[in-house]
């Protein structure tokens, strides 16, 4: 596993850690059943808070993309990689549509509105 | 339900030209919690008044559980004050000979390991040690009992950034061990904003605000606007303000909420460092008060 903090990131650092172990489980990078490093560890490593790291394991569990045992620590969920990207592309979809209404609406025209989508995506 | 470490409660101590007022907080167990507050805050009397060294006039002051002034506490806990206490003619060896008579758990091994690790002569005279070897040995003599708490009062003020980083890496080392809590007081916030799990913020003799430090820095923001701008400002949004030759500045609770609602101001992320001077020297007028963040 792989995490770079960012300070000067506008992202809490709880967000950032999740965004980032996220991405790996998507990506493969970390497998179902691997384990990850234990809270204290993972706050010692990165000089962070053990509340802060706490906090995103937390949403990783609640996303499902991790289970924590009690007594033996943190493991990547057995999950279906494909599943949670058709629920993210469902999420996608709705917010896309919503920006498609409004450019409609007034008049923005659709390359500018796949521009600035192409914009975020690079900037990311 | 976190269990704590240390539970103050209502704390006071009179002296003249300054009281401590009925000071409480907490240090739950397995967390870093950071005291800051400018010099002559309270900090050091609120230490000593932990320890025992100075009588309190009011309140009530638990560890582990039990009174403060019960004597097999002391075996629990590990203290560095912010100047070295040895004696200039000791080595570390004459320091390991006495503390060992005075601790029952004392580690002859982990002590020479820390030694080793932080390159600390066993032979040199004290008196000889540079300022950061001195804090070094203080730290590695309070650890070295394997406490169960450690308390530090400006330990790590006063040194350079490199011997702060190992003195920072030994407290999340020290925190690996669930049972184990640190209180150390410090005025370099950076220190604290680094790693403590909680801020404790004490001005004039009373605690400000008792916060977990990642919701602070999650929240407060720095907003600056122009003079005239200043006026339309809802006084509920801002703590505190300051006026600078060129431009308003003030302290918001809720950054994101002041950026989608003032467009014509810049809103920054808050320090620690930023919260502590815009409490302090700010001039209070927002309706947000103390009170607002929870205290």
């Amino acid at each position: 596993m792989e995490v770079i903090i960012s300070n000067s990131s506008d992202k809490p650092i709880y967000e950032q850690i999740c965004i980032q172990v996220k991405k790996q489980i998507m990506d493969g990078a970390l497998q179902a059943g691997e384990a990850l490093p234990s809270m204290r560890a993972l706050a010692r490593d990165l000089h962070i808070s053990v509340i802060t790291v706490q906090r995103a394991y937390e949403d990783l569990t609640r996303d499902g993309f991790i289970e924590t045992v009690s007594g033996k620590g943190s493991f990547v969920a057995a999950q279906n990689r494909e599943f949670i990207q058709e629920e993210q592309l469902r999420i996608a979809e709705e917010l896309l549509q919503k920006a498609a209404e409004i450019g409609r609406a007034h008049g923005i025209s659709y390359e500018k509105m796949t521009g600035i989508l192409k914009m975020f995506y690079e900037d990311m | 339900m976190e269990e704590n470490s240390i539970v103050v409660q209502d704390l006071c101590k009179h002296f003249k030209g300054f009281t401590l007022d009925h000071v409480s907080f907490q240090v739950p167990k397995g967390r870093i919690v950071g005291f800051i507050g400018e010099n002559g805050a309270g900090k050091s009397t609120t230490i000593r008044l932990i320890l025992d060294e100075l009588r309190k006039d009011g309140g009530q002051v638990t560890i582990f559980g039990s009174d403060h002034r019960e004597v097999s506490l002391k075996e629990e806990i590990g203290v560095v004050f912010d100047t070295c206490n040895f004696h200039d003619v000791c080595t570390a060896k004459d320091v390991e000979k006495i503390l060992a008579g005075v601790y029952r758990n004392w580690d002859g091994t982990v002590f020479h390991q820390y030694l080793k690790r932080f390159q600390i002569p066993v032979d040199k005279k004290i008196g000889d040690f540079s300022k950061g070897m001195k804090m070094k040995l203080s730290i590695l003599c309070a650890m070295a009992h394997r406490p169960k708490l450690l308390i530090l009062d400006e330990a790590t003020t006063g040194l350079d950034p490199v011997v702060r980083d190992e003195i920072l890496d030994l407290f999340l080392e020290y925190i690996q061990k669930e049972d184990n809590s640190i209180f150390f007081s410090s005025h370099i916030t950076s220190d604290i904003e680094k790693i403590a799990d909680y801020v404790i913020f004490i001005h004039r003799g009373k605690i400000l605000f008792e916060e977990q430090k990642d919701d602070l820095l999650d929240h407060y923001g720095i907003l600056r606007c122009k003079k005239e701008y200043f006026a339309s400002i809802s006084r509920e949004d801002i703590i505190t303000y300051r006026e600078t030759p060129l431009s308003m500045e003030c302290l918001v609770w809720d950054r994101e909420k002041a950026k989608g609602k003032y467009s014509h101001a810049v809103v920054d992320n808050a320090s620690l460092e930023d919260i502590m001077l815009f409490y302090i020297k700010g001039k209070e007028g927002g309706e947000a008060s103390y009170e607002r963040t929870g205290l």
